[in-house]
């Protein structure tokens, strides 16, 4: 089985986020950047194909040549090559469209990417990628088993889940679920050695239209100071949720 | 050209989120001049849907979608929008139209953003504010394409009722066995309870709470605010509570009218999952916590003490106002 796993070049979830440029551009000063942590679920869970069931698995990202260390983790933790696409990564179509070409020619089985990535939120390039591949596709996926073609999918549906059966090829978008938070590996001295002489295949873009474009950001206005209540005056806070903030 | 909503429905009734949907529909329908048309999916009863704004319901009744099929119901739409000559597309934020409307956008050649919590900024350019970085700010995105799928934020907009009325009208997509190739096995939800995204209050607990055995008073506390129950990421960690619970930044985002957090300190992570919140409650022995920092109302003592005592106070007051 050959499995591609989508590996986004996020911030940290500590990230304070700010924006300069005339906020139409995200500030990365001071920001540590990670696989996002959906995508490393999925990671995970390709490498438990890898050593239980021989699988390959390949990473890759649409990036600038600044996400490469990203990719170099995935390798550390076990990937076998990585494909970075040479390309801002600005909107998920156009993400999904240039991993399709890559999904294409690499002949892959199973694709797993994040359900979303936690910069942009986007949620598009796992269901765009299969219908653009053609393959089949479960989202917000929690656990996954291959066994030949067939696979057996999980999904989080809202209040609960649903298991469902389908063919490869396939694409999920992964979660947490997938694997658990304590399976998540820490790359060793020996991976990261080894991650150096795997081979980082940088492959130029297609051209293709851009659908969307995020034009300018913007942070929440600031909060007011919070209103305490007298943990002996409970009822208060009852009176309050009703009369002043009509929540209930 | 008029607008398209997906507005959904479970066990033949819509869900509140269709209504949102369609409200939010509406408001677009307006801008640009044009009508609503909803597609319905085995719903017993459309006329409701007038009452939101929608001008005609495409109604679908096949039992081969009895059960959600992502592939299925995206081409079904696709065919819908098709034949209204649909210029936008809204769908909600719910497991199922999040799986859908990525397929959705790639049938109709669509820009798409999701997570929009406004009305279009402009028709032209098309801009929409939709939450990025997980609630911790908000993005303008243009949309250039010429059909467009919006994707709203739960709770975002509110139900808007008008008085108007919706014309039903039977629709049969076409649809092969190509649809159908990712098949429902069983499916595990618990019905007597109200899933976080679906509710307008969610009550949440955290390590404060010291252990999974003291969660009675979170679930009944839920039980009498008709709120959905939900847990920070050390407790689902650790099993104490089913993952879905998870609500924070690799968890489940939360957008309700109202979130409790009980023993919740407020990691940076969780905050941002629980931002969209319109008034958040926390309920914490430790003055520091940073949570008191992002809560709109809070209250500094012992959980064990605290939340019992709400919980009659609401009884009371749900008495009074029944």
């Amino acid at each position: 089985m050959k499995i591609l796993v989508c590996i986004s070049h996020v911030p940290d979830t500590t990230s304070k986020i700010n924006f300069t440029e005339g906020d139409t551009k995200f500030d990365t000063n001071g920001v540590q950047f990670v696989i996002n942590p959906n995508d490393e679920f999925g990671l995970t869970r390709a490498m438990w194909f890898k050593e239980k069931q021989g699988a390959s698995v390949d990473v890759v990202n649409v990036g600038g040549a600044e996400t490469e260390p990203t990719l170099r983790k995935a390798l550390a933790i076990g990937a076998d090559n990585a494909i970075r696409v040479n390309a801002e990564a600005t909107d998920g179509f156009y993400v999904a469209k240039q991993l399709a070409k890559v999904v294409q020619d690499g002949g892959y089985d199973l694709v797993i990417a994040g359900r979303e990535s936690i910069d942009y939120n986007g949620g598009m390039v796992p269901g765009m990628l299969a219908a653009l591949t053609g393959a089949n596709f479960v989202n917000t996926c929690i656990g996954l088993e291959v066994e030949g073609d067939v696979a057996t999918a999980i999904r989080e549906i809202d209040g609960g889940k649903e298991t469902s059966t389908t063919r490869l090829p396939l694409v999920v978008g992964g979660q947490k679920g997938l694997v658990e938070e304590s399976d998540l590996r820490i790359p060793n001295m020996r991976g990261i050695m080894m991650a150096r002489k795997k081979p980082l295949t940088v492959v130029e873009a297609i051209e293709t239209a851009q659908e969307t474009k995020a034009v300018k950001f913007e942070k929440p206005a600031p909060k007011g100071e919070v209103t305490l209540v007298s943990p002996d005056n409970v009822g208060q806070l009852v009176e309050l949720l009703h009369n002043e903030a009509k929540a209930i | 050209m008029s607008v398209l909503v997906y507005t959904e429905s479970e066990g033949g009734k819509f869900k509140k989120a269709a209504f949102e949907v369609a409200s939010y529909a509406k408001e677009v329908a307006n801008m640009l001049g044009t009508t609503v048309t909803a597609v319905s999916v085995n719903a017993n009863d459309s006329s409701e849907l007038g009452n939101y704004g929608v001008d005609k319901v495409l109604e679908i009744k096949n039992e081969k979608l009895t059960t959600f099929n992502a592939k299925a119901y995206a081409d079904s739409l696709k065919q819908a929008a098709d034949k209204e000559g649909a210029k936008v597309v809204v769908v909600s934020s719910s497991a199922d139209s999040k799986f859908l409307a990525s397929m959705l956008a790639v049938n109709l050649n669509a820009g798409y953003a999701s997570n929009v919590v406004a009305l279009p900024e402009s028709a032209s350019p098309f801009t929409v504010k939709r939450t990025a970085f997980t609630n911790k700010a908000f993005n303008l995105t243009e949309i250039s394409t010429d059909v467009k799928v919006i994707g709203l934020s739960n709770n975002a907009f509110g139900l808007k009722e008008v008085s108007g009325a919706a014309a039903a009208e039977g629709f049969d997509p076409s649809l092969s066995d190509e649809d159908f190739t990712v098949n429902v096995t069983s499916v595990d939800r618990a019905t007597d309870k109200v899933s976080i995204a679906d509710a307008e209050v969610v009550v949440s607990g955290g390590r404060g709470l010291k252990g999974p055995e003291n969660w009675g008073m979170i679930e009944e506390l839920a039980d009498v605010l008709g709120a959905a129950t939900a847990c920070s990421k050390p407790v689902s960690d650790m099993g104490w509570r089913p993952h879905g619970e998870h609500v924070g930044q690799t968890g489940k985002p939360v957008a309700t009218n109202l979130y409790i957090a009980v023993g919740i300190s407020g990691a940076i992570q969780h905050l941002a999952g629980i931002n969209s919140s319109k008034v958040k409650v926390v309920i914490n022995n430790d003055p520091e916590a940073p949570f008191f920092k992002a809560a709109d109302y809070g209250i500094v003592g012992d959980a064990f003490e605290v939340v019992p005592q709400l919980i009659e106070k609401l009884k009371e007051f749900k008495a009074n106002n029944a």
